[in-house]
């Protein structure tokens, strides 16, 4: 490791780093605008000059900017020295030549790097007495809030949006003094991950909107780790509260999950929290049906009551943490409990896991799918079902440009010019979907087929890849599996065949090919093709084999700091191999959760409804979980009917809650603790980031007090949530590692104190309820978790599970996070958060290929259903977000131009989806237009609210009868925005053009 | 997206940038021709030009209007029959450029940026014009006119009205 000297002192840093990243890596300030961790240098701000000297006789050295200057051993800079914090003062006095000072009214002030930078170059005379330059700002949606003027130009925002992210509607304007960052026109962003740039922008020009209806400042926060529930990615998130509110989420670093970003279903769909339709207390249907609000005490004897009579049966939940689902459980008895999944999901989510279990490839986490050289997607549409990942692939498909530019000797944060190299040459992404995705601009190809043949085709992948490897004698082949076979008497076209071979050619060449799919295209079929493939392609070269065990389980703190590096963090496979991987996607935030509580054959709605009918439930506990999106209404009533006491624990109002005799209010993940499990098999833990108001109560504290108030043997020595986990793991064998997802409540940090979830500049904490009693309230204590309401403890060095902010010294901002990395870009220096469970047998890739299926042949007048995910509107729970219920569509049906004609149906007008078995009516949907759809399929939008009937009629796979609805009220304009689009006519056409006409 | 409401660009306008694409690696390059063959067709680059350019070059109008804007000559406002660029930068300056425009404004009623209520002219300075040995100078449309003074200004306002008349 090269030796350089910082201000007469030496210093150890890692080779092919830069200055920058290795002083902030050391601990040491040095100022910067433009280089983000996450992005490299561009050298644009000029903010992080030092002075650099020739060999130990120059005296006078010169001005470098650190982020551009690779370490090299015997370097020696200074950060102290005077020209350089002259220069580094000047920067600053000359962006704020332009900047407003308007920090008490700027939703950035208390957490802006602008402000710590001005700080620590200690800059205070503003000199400059004349105008400053004014923009109009844009309306950019309900997320984000737009103010120009704040701008100092540091480009971050366009090199996030365009660059990382791939949004093509933000870019810099205009030019000198006068740049500007915005849109063509006003307009909703288009990327699903522009909530980032209110994180990435240093200063106060991207910021969230949402929170600015009740502002609070980042100090007034009472903030705790906290896990996105959207999807089943498992971003870790900072949730921030006050006054009983949530008022935001951040990101919560995780070097392995989410590293820096989210997506904007997790940014700003949890404000559900603070939902008017909340349930506050406890309800017990009366005679007259009505709702009669009773005292949780009353409500318990109900529970425990019920729980007694017999004839029990619980449905959990695959939003529902893993402790409150155990409890349910053992509450009800394992063989009277569902997971609650959809009849036809739940087969597919247990197949997702078992896939995984018995594949040998690699489950990567989203920094290991950043580090993919080829990758072939079939059937999920990732950036509406798994959202942070269609990011992580955005950048799997540029490992090509750090290759060309390693060649070249250009070290990978060299920003620009790694860019400008590879220009459009990216690792081939291959893309088998329904329709078009948003990731086809980096793909290499892209076809758009029925579920049957996309597994087909990845079918046809996998022997091509066997034949290949067959006879290669250079390449060992890991597994004498019999070429796949095709049901006798089908060929695949020839266009399909020449796809099979380009794709089969270039995962074959790749070091680290990644197959990705999931339950998103409702197939099981598509599934098993992708893991054929895995299977074809091999072994993990990286995972350690033992005993017939492959063990990638997880990959500690030490071999991250290895792997880790800012830019490209590229894990270079051996040669013993390529390092195949598998991702398969799963809907929810514990569904995987759920498949392993329950293993295999737990039982279905259907068996349930089915004992249900015949008399045997008479109690029914359904937990955090709206039955309705759970299948066809008819079929869900008829489970309901035939339940005399429907016991149900939510959060928020919905159909089932009420359909109960009995409704329990649940604290949502806010407002309790709970373990999720991942896509990828990572348990994670979420705390309460505020006690939960009037008479809520976490699920799992519900059941717990039920499960003692009838004496149950498994729970009498259970009191704290951590206890809970313990039964939960020592019961159940895939889950044993759950309590590692995070410290227990006992754990002290530095062995001192707990962790502090508010900063210690949190004001009004004796105030804030005067307006209820004027006496200072008790410290509210923590029982259940390691971390404290209060602002008295040790928020330092911690694992990272109990990190409920970033702030440092100096470092208001988010900046801050560097000081919490054992490296810039690196794991945390408190560890890695969470725990992987999933335990690989290799047993599969051993067995005979799965036979592939029939190939799908439309039928004139039907067509077969499939489903459309919406990263804003398919999720529960934050279509309740008010800011993204702005941006929700109705219900709609995608089909074809010529399906549309054959129809005699235009975009927006409604169609009726009948089943074509019975000819009925399952929902009236609205009709939208695309010429991507396969043939002879038509995409509903999943989890919609339908004009007619419930979009949850639909099933994935069924074939249904199309028919225009007659009459019908369009809902969305014809041409949306049409009003906005101004005219070649000169006379009024002076409203855009955002810094274009200040030229003169 | 883009709306149907986008107007088409003109055969002549596509076929002269089809030509320049046909001279370029790809679509997006040809982005500054393509603004200046619309500007001298139409004058100037309305929003609405500028997304069916953006259209034709396979580009997202957010892409080209920062192009468009960058650039000074490219105009995203509606400009007059006649744009003057009045050299301001040092030459011209020292030898009176500052009363040129004077006399300028003066004449046609507007200041710098502006454009005058007959539509015939906007006035815009421009950081030389390659002409310093003959300054102060300016361009008015694509004619040049250098060594200004009053009675130079006389003249060429003189005879562009009597041209017209
Ligand atoms: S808007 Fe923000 S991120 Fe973009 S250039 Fe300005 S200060 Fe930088
Ligand atoms: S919705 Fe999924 S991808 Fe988006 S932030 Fe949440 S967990 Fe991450
Ligand atoms: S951070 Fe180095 S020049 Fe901007």
């Amino acid at each position: 490791m090269p030796v350089i000297r910082i201000d007469g002192q030496d210093y150890e840093v890692k080779e092919g780093d830069n200055l920058l990243q290795a002083c902030l890596g050391l601990g040491l300030d040095l100022p910067y605008f433009c280089w983000h961790p996450a992005m490299g240098s561009i050298g644009a701000c000029r903010q992080c000059a030092v002075v650099q000297y020739q060999n130990a006789e120059d005296q006078r050295g010169r001005l470098v900017m650190s982020c551009m200057t690779p370490v090299s051993d015997g370097a020696i800079f200074s950060l102290a020295g005077d020209k350089a914090a002259t220069f580094r003062q000047a920067i600053i006095e000359s962006l704020m030549t332009n900047h407003p000072h308007d920090c008490p009214v700027c939703a950035e002030g208390g957490e802006c790097h602008l402000q710590d930078m001005t700080v620590m170059v200690g800059h205070r005379d503003r000199h400059y007495r004349g105008l400053k330059r004014t923009h109009r700002n844009q309306n950019l949606g309900p997320l984000i809030q737009h103010e120009m003027n704040r701008c100092i130009a540091c480009y971050r925002c366009t090199r996030y949006y365009r660059d990382y992210a791939g949004g093509t509607d933000l870019a810099a304007m205009a030019a000198h003094n006068h740049v500007y960052f915005g849109r063509h026109e006003d307009g909703v962003l288009e990327s699903e991950f522009a909530g980032n740039l209110v994180e990435v922008c240093p200063t106060g020009v991207f910021t969230d909107k949402p929170l600015q209806q009740e502002y609070t400042r980042k100090w007034d926060l009472q903030s705790a780790p906290s896990l996105c529930t959207g999807c089943a990615v498992g971003c870790n998130t900072l949730a921030g509260e006050r006054y009983g509110k949530l008022k935001r989420i951040h990101n919560r670093y995780n070097s392995e999950v989410n590293g820096y970003f989210l997506c904007d279903r997790g940014r700003f769909g949890a404000s559900f929290v603070n939902h008017k339709q909340r349930l506050d207390w406890a309800g017990r249907r009366s005679a007259n049906g009505r709702f009669d609000a009773i005292d949780s005490d009353q409500a318990l004897q109900h529970l425990a009551a019920a729980c007694q009579r017999g004839g029990l049966a619980g449905i959990g939940s695959p939003r529902a943490s893993v402790e409150a689902n155990f409890l349910l459980r053992t509450l009800v008895g394992a063989d009277n409990y569902s997971p609650g999944f959809s009849a036809a999901e739940q087969p597919l989510v247990e197949l997702a896991l078992s896939l995984q279990q018995q594949t040998r490839a690699l489950i990567p986490s989203i920094k290991q799918i950043e580090s993919a050289d080829a990758v072939f997607i079939l059937g999920e549409d990732v950036t509406n079902t798994a959202p942070r990942i269609a990011l992580a692939l955005r950048q799997s498909v540029r490992n090509i440009a750090y290759t060309m530019a390693a060649q070249l000797r250009l070290l990978p944060w060299q920003d620009a010019a790694v860019r400008n190299l590879a220009q459009e040459q990216r690792n081939p992404l291959f893309i088998a979907a329904l329709a078009d995705t948003r990731l086809d601009d980096v793909a290499a190809a892209t076809l758009h087929l029925a579920p049957a043949d996309i597994a087909r085709l990845g079918h046809a992948v996998a022997a091509r890849i066997r034949t290949a490897r067959a006879h290669s004698p250079a390449t060992l082949s890991p597994n004498k599996v019999s070429p796949n076979k095709v049901p006798p008497n089908e060929v695949m076209d020839e266009a399909l065949q020449q796809q099979a071979d380009t794709i089969a050619s270039a995962l074959l060449d790749a070091k680290r090919p990644l197959l990705l799919s999931g339950t998103g295209c409702g197939s099981a079929a598509v599934m098993a093709a992708a893991a054929d493939i895995a299977a074809a392609l091999g072994s993990p070269a990286a995972a350690t084999v033992t005993k017939g065990n492959v063990n990638n389980s997880d990959s500690d703190s030490d071999s991250d700091a290895e792997n880790s590096s800012t830019t490209a963090s590229k894990v270079d496979s051996d040669a013993a191999g390529p390092a195949v991987m598998l991702c398969l996607a799963v809907p929810e935030a514990n569904s995987l959760g759920q498949a392993l509580l329950t293993g295999p054959s737990a039982p279905t709605l259907e068996a349930l409804t089915v004992r249900a009918v015949g008399g045997e439930i008479q109690t029914l506990l359904v937990l955090e979980n709206d039955l309705y999106r759970r299948g066809p209404a008819a079929d869900i009533e008829r489970l309901l009917q035939h339940v005399a006491e429907i016991i149900v624990i939510d959060s928020l109002d919905n159909p089932t809650l009420s359909a109960s005799t009995l409704a329990l209010p649940a604290a949502s993940f806010a407002e309790s603790e709970g373990t999720l499990v991942s896509m990828e098999g990572r348990a994670q833990r979420h705390f309460p980031v505020f006690l939960p108001a009037k008479e809520r109560r976490a699920s799992w504290q519900w059941l717990l007090a039920c499960l003692q108030a009838i004496s149950h043997p498994r729970t009498t020595d259970l009191q704290h949530f951590d206890d809970v986990t313990n039964a939960c793991a020592s019961d159940i064998a895939a889950l044993a590692n759950i309590t590692k997802a995070a410290p227990d409540h006992l754990f002290r940090n530095a062995g001192l104190a707990k962790v502090p979830r508010q900063p210690h500049r949190y004001s009004g904490r004796t105030a804030m309820g005067a307006n209820v009693s004027v006496h200072e309230p008790k410290q509210a204590a923590d029982e259940d978790s390691a971390l404290a309401f209060s602002m008295e403890g040790v928020n330092q060095f911690q694992p990272g599970a109990l990190l409920p902010f970033v702030w440092a010294p100096g470092w208001n901002s988010n900046q801050s996070l560097h000081k919490f990395q054992t490296e810039v870009g690196g794991p945390l220096k408190g560890g890695t958060a969470g725990a992987k469970l999933l335990q690989q047998t290799g047993a599969a890739d051993d067995h005979a290929a799965p036979l592939s299926p029939s190939a799908f042949k439309p039928v004139t007048g039907q067509w077969l259903l499939v489903p459309r995910y919406k990263i804003f509107g398919s999720e529960e729970l934050s279509a309740h977000s008010p800011a993204i219920a702005q941006l929700l569509l109705p219900a709609y049906l995608e089909i074809t131009a010529a399906d549309a004609e054959r129809l005699q149906v235009d975009e927006g007008d409604g169609v009726q989806v009948m089943d074509s078995a019975s000819g009925a009516t399952l929902a009236t949907l609205e009709v939208r237009i695309n010429d991507t759809m396969a043939d002879g399929c038509a995409g509903y939008s999943v989890g919609h609210s339908a004009h007619q009937g419930s979009i949850f009629n639909l099933v994935a796979g069924t074939g249904v009868a199309l028919q225009k609805a007659d009459p019908w009220q369009r809902r969305t304009q014809s041409a949306p925005g049409a009003d906005l689009i101004a005219t070649d006519s000169p006379t009024n056409s002076n409203t855009a053009a955002p810094g274009g006409p200040n030229h003169v | 997206m883009q709306s149907p409401l986008i107007p088409n660009l003109s055969d002549q306008e596509i076929s002269a940038i089809d030509n320049e694409i046909a001279h370029a690696p790809c679509r997006a390059a040809v982005a500054i021709d393509a603004l200046k063959i619309v500007q001298s067709h139409r004058g100037w680059v309305s929003d609405a030009s500028l997304q069916a350019i953006a259209r034709h070059l396979h580009m997202s109008a957010a892409e080209l209007d920062g192009i468009a804007t960058f650039y000074n000559l490219i105009f995203r406002r509606p400009v007059g029959e006649q744009v003057i660029l009045l050299c301001n930068s040092i030459t011209c300056w020292i030898k009176g450029a500052s009363q040129i425009q004077q006399q300028i404004s003066a004449r046609l009623h507007i200041g710098l940026g502006e454009t005058s209520a007959d539509n015939q002219y906007t006035l815009l300075p421009v950081t030389c014009l390659g002409a310093c040995d003959r300054a102060p100078v300016m361009l008015v449309g694509e004619q040049l006119h250098t060594h200004l003074d009053d009675a130079a200004l006389e003249l060429i306002f003189r005879s562009r009205e009597e041209a017209e008349e």
